[in-house]
């Protein structure tokens, strides 16, 4: 449990940290609460050459109405997205996800930014962040450009995100106080989810259901066709690719899928 | 007043919560100044030949002062298990063979901790992949063998004669199934660590984290081949054992020897996802059971067949499934018992004791069994246990199992748990979800249990002084790790003595203070440390009064303790002279030194109802309550003993819901860290509904039996038979454990297939 040596820096800034990452490339790391990034170099299965330590840039801690969106800083703890009383009244799925993180030592540690770049499909906020249709604003020396969400993951632990660019800013669309729900499945409070289902809008993201967090398009589009719950949670699994591991096979993922989606949306229906 | 039955605050609790406790690898001794740092290399395969081990890269790495492999190592290789056979030895480090993932097959050493993993990816091992034996049914073929020179996998058997053709022949009802009692780890939050310094007057002083000075420091001597004085063994703060850390680890010897041969200290602590392949795992059997009685709900035959996995290395586990047959009829009055069972090595870590060691599966084998007979001729499970158990009057009982049950009243403890649940109304409940026909149904499960504490060291030794500053010091050949013996022992002996249990300091763990001591284990230590403590008192005082009496010129008989002032005084006779312990202790040592010998093992017993809620959609299992009468004799802490009780029925409900040591077909681990291995947190657990009953046992003066262990047994079965329970309407009779929420899933949709 001790990582290969590497070397540390703490840039004082978003644009000190660019200009590192710009000078060392792939052999640079940023490392932003560190409760992925940490695991994975203990167990030796990444061995960066240099941590770019973004942790402590307050820059890129804030949550802010900009227009209809809320725009949140990539440096955010998960426990400051689970109390903002912000948050709550203009986009409370995220706070109920955020919630639902790891335990509090881990929340509040573990960022916003880096549970997105992170790429875990088994991850809580990415399904969420998908099914509100954000949108990731990432930036490099080069500039600035903006990812919807729905192309932001691209494999299991890959991104839309090139090795030079930070993510800097999520912008949400301020969704009211209706019609959303998250239902996490778990063996143990403090797990990862075995499969969750996010549901806003009538949109739906599917956690550990396949290689990237997904939505569930065919429920989406038979709620839009006026389809019932039922009906259209029945096809929450269609066309995902869920894991096998000692908590599920596929055939149990897929029945989660329809069953949480089916809850979730009933939930959403009474808000 | 008595202190005895009070609920005395730990006297260990603000060193731990504040400080910090002080482990084996926290340890700053001096014995330790310049210690090298030892890294093990292990295999990543579970059954290979080693072609070649290369150390030269590892050698000219950082801070590196010796990379060794077996070659190096001139000692014997160590049979764990004396009963196995002779060729199941394991090497120190493998040279031609490895046999588990987790295997050690090459030591680094380095100046620095954190240069040592480095060091350790530079040897290079060719591995030569044989086929890996992980199912203990293809070890019995003997086709694929981990020790080619035995012939066999097999390590043991107990009881060879064939089973009786006839046995269930006046049998109305036989039932057969086949069960698991599945593979846990005891993932104690402080993982194995050692650290050894060998001094100028050719002593080893070897600190470890264990559960046993007196046995660490005879196996590591064996093993060394060194006499056991020469061994001093220390143990600092162990942060929880659960039977894993009983008996040596070889590491700890490997260590003392890496010490010797490099002529500085070592330390050596391993890694969290070393631990969960290299510290020994517990339980895994494959249990056939077969039960058979009458359509009244009388039972008459019973028969447990078990196959038990050793692992790669036999150990302990080789032994447990003789408590297994022992306890196989449980509460019982069964006129026909029969049991055997064959233990196999497998590549796999090696099993030994896990809190309940051997007992928890003949009560889990002997509950489904009961559960699977009522289900067939239509009977309440509550019903037929209490149809079955042993009568009252019939106490001591000698057992099918070949033991003496002390005392019991298992009707009586079924009842209690009974009343306490109002186990007619959870029926009720239980009714009307089912013709409400709700998603989530709940389950109601009831156990009843027996086992064996004190099973393996019936004699304890403690000694106890008084100092003139009227302090005391008690040291004991028990060896807590969690339990809060500083404080039971302080009351009990200050019951006697009057000394303020904060005045009173106990001791343990250090070899060359305490030569003698059976650890702590097998729920053992209050029924023959505790009373130790007790006798030690008591032999305290006669001293004291002996030597009071010329001072208080009075007859021994006339002289008694006056507690409110830790005196002797003479009886009946207020204002005049008295004399103190410490006064006493002031003008000659006052200390005594006993040996308290039970004789006997005491059986501890009660029974568990458990409600659960199974969500039939997805499966998942939500213990909602859970009501235990643990009846272990009189309490002497009820704080201590509720904790004890707390923590065994959290660890049973694990077993029952979620933890399982799982490898792949290639035995490879999958539950090597704690993101994948399933142990509960708080936040799985109900509040729990304690229930006391409290039955003496005849063989010690206090009437104590153990309650260590007892939690874990009585309610792994309850919360397993609950959610059977839940499901019984689907035509479901047995789940295996751990019930996950798959697991549970696929039973429904298999009941509702065969169903359709
Ligand atoms: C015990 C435990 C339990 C957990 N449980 C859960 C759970 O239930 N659900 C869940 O979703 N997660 C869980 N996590 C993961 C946790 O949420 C992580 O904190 C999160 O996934 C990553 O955030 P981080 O800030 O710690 O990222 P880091 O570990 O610092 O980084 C992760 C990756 O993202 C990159 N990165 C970080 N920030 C940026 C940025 N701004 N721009 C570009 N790249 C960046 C890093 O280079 C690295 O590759 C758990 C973690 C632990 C240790």
């Amino acid at each position: 449990m001790i990582p290969v040596g590497f070397d540390y820096a703490r840039p004082d800034s978003v644009d000190g940290a660019l200009a590192l990452l710009a000078e060392h490339g792939e052999d640079a790391t940023v490392m932003a609460g560190g409760h992925s990034l940490l695991p994975v170099m203990k167990l030796r299965l990444a061995a960066p050459e240099l941590i770019v330590d973004i942790g402590r840039l307050r820059e890129l801690n804030y949550i802010r109405v900009d227009g209809d969106e809320v725009a949140i800083g990539a440096g955010t703890r998960h426990h400051d997205v689970e109390t903002s009383e912000l948050l709550a009244t203009e986009v409370p799925l995220l706070p109920a996800v955020a919630r639902t993180v790891g335990d509090p030592q881990v929340r509040h540690r573990g960022t916003l930014g880096g549970s997105l770049a992170h790429g875990d499909p088994a991850s809580d906020l990415p399904a969420a962040v998908l099914a509100l249709d954000a949108t990731i604003v990432l930036r490099s020396p080069r500039g600035e450009r903006s990812v919807p969400a729905t192309e932001f993951w691209t494999g299991v632990f890959t991104t839309a995100k090139e090795p030079d660019e930070l993510i800097v800013e999520i912008r949400v669309p301020r969704t009211g106080t209706a019609g959303w729900a998250y239902e996490k499945f778990t063996r143990r409070a403090n797990d990862w989810a075995i499969v969750a289902v996010a549901v806003v809008d009538g949109r739906v993201g599917l956690v550990n259901m396949g290689s990237t967090p997904l939505r569930a398009s065919a429920t989406e589009a038979a709620l839009a066709e006026g389809k019932s719950i039922a009906d259209a949670a029945a096809l929450a699994d269609e066309g995902t690719e869920p894991p096998t591991d000692t908590a599920g096979t596929p055939d149990y993922r897929r029945n989660l899928a329809r069953v949480l989606t089916r809850r979730a949306l009933e939930t959403a229906a009474g808000r | 007043m008595s202190i005895m039955g009070t609920r005395v605050v730990r006297v260990e609790d603000p060193v731990f919560l504040t400080r910090g406790a002080t482990y084996t690898d926290d340890l700053t001794d001096e014995r330790l100044t310049g210690a090298l740092h030892l890294t093990l290399v292990r295999s990543p395969i579970a059954h290979a030949t080693i072609t070649s081990i290369d150390v030269e890269a590892a050698r000219e790495a950082p801070g590196v002062v010796a990379v060794l492999t077996g070659a190096d190592i001139d000692l014997e290789a160590p049979l764990l298990f004396a009963g196995a056979p002779k060729q199941m030895v394991r090497p120190w480090l493998a040279t031609e063979r490895v046999r588990f993932v987790g295997e050690p097959v090459a030591a680094v050493l380095t100046e620095e901790r954190y240069q040592g993993p480095d060091a350790a990816e530079l040897v290079d091992v060719d591995y030569e992949p044989l086929p890996a034996v992980v199912d203990v049914r293809e070890a019995l073929k003997d086709e694929n063998l981990l020790f080619p020179d035995a012939g066999t996998n097999t390590c043991s058997v107990y009881n060879k004669e064939d089973p009786d053709p006839d046995f269930f022949a006046d049998c109305e009802v036989v039932v057969t199934r086949e069960i698991i009692n599945q593979r846990v780890a005891a993932a104690s939050l402080e993982t194995r660590a050692a650290s050894a310094a060998w001094g100028d007057d050719g002593r080893c002083t070897l600190f470890v984290s264990n559960q046993n000075a007196q046995g660490a420091r005879d196996e590591v001597a064996g093993w060394l081949g060194v006499d056991a004085s020469q061994i001093h063994v220390i143990l600092p703060d162990v942060g929880g054992g659960f039977g894993a850390k009983i008996g040596a680890d070889p590491e700890f010897a490997l260590v003392a020897w890496l010490a010797r041969h490099t002529g500085r200290p070592v330390r050596w602590s391993e890694s969290r996802s070393e631990n969960m392949t290299g510290m020994v795992q517990g339980r895994d059997q494959r249990q056939t059971i077969t039960i058979g009685g009458s359509r009244d709900g009388r039972v008459k035959a019973y028969r447990l067949d078990v196959i038990a996995d050793a692992g790669a290395y036999p150990r302990l586990g080789v032994f447990l499934p003789v408590f297994t047959r022992m306890m196989a009829p449980g509460t019982y009055d069964i006129e026909k018992v029969d049991s055997r069972a064959t233990v196999v090595v497998t590549n796999t870590t090696s099993t030994a004791a896990y809190r309940g060691a051997g007992r928890p599966e003949a009560t889990s084998a002997i509950e489904r069994a009961m559960d699977l007979f009522a289900a067939e001729i239509g009977m309440d499970p509550a019903e037929i246990r209490k149809i079955n158990v042993v009568a009252p009057e019939k106490f001591p009982f000698t057992t099918k199992g070949g033991v003496e049950y002390d005392s019991g009243e298992y009707a009586k403890a079924i009842d209690l748990a009974l009343e306490a649940s109002d186990y007619a109304t959870l029926r009720e409940v239980q009714k009307a979800r089912r013709e409400r026909g709700d998603a989530k149904q709940i389950g109601i499960g009831v156990s009843s249990y027996v086992e064996i504490t004190g099973g393996g060291a019936f004699a304890e030794n403690a000694s106890l002084e008084v100092h003139a500053d009227g302090t005391a010091l008690v040291w004991t050949g028990t060896s807590p790790h969690g339990q809060g013996h500083a404080t039971a022992w302080a009351m009990l002996a200050s019951e006697q003595l009057g000394i303020p249990v904060d005045k009173i300091t106990v001791r343990h763990g250090d070899t060359d203070h305490v030569p003698r001591g059976g650890g702590t284990m097998g729920s053992r230590s209050l029924q023959t440390g505790g009373v130790a403590v007790h006798q030690a008192s008591l032999e305290l005082i006669d001293l004291a009064k002996a030597r009071a009496a010329e001072i208080l010129e009075a007859s021994v008989e006339d002289l008694e303790v006056d507690t409110a002032n830790a005196a002797i005084v003479v009886r009946g006779a207020p204002g005049s002279p008295t004399v103190s312990f410490a006064q006493l202790a002031e003008r000659e040592e006052l200390k005594v030194q006993t040996v308290f010998d039970g004789k006997k093992a005491t059986f501890p017993f009660g029974s568990h109802v458990a409600v659960v809620e199974v969500d039939t959609e997805t499966g998942k299992v939500t213990v909602e309550r859970i009501w235990a009468v643990d009846d272990a004799g009189p309490v002497l802490n009820p704080l201590l003993c509720e904790g004890q009780r707390h923590g065994g029925i959290a660890q049973g409900i694990a077993q029952a819901l979620l933890e399982e040591v799982v490898f792949d077909p290639d035995g490879q681990p999958l539950t090597a860290t704690f993101a994948d291995y399933g142990f509960p947190s708080a936040a799985e657990l109900p509040s729990f509904d304690l229930v006391t009953m409290e039955t003496p046992t005849p063989i010690n003066p206090l009437g104590f039996k153990g309650i260590g262990e007892a939690g874990t047994i009585g309610s792994a079965p309850a919360v397993q038979s609950a959610v059977v329970d839940a499901l019984s309407h689907l035509g479901i009779r047995h789940i295996d454990m751990p019930t996950t929420p798959l697991r549970v899933w696929e039973a429904i949709q298999d009941a509702v297939k065969e169903d359709g």
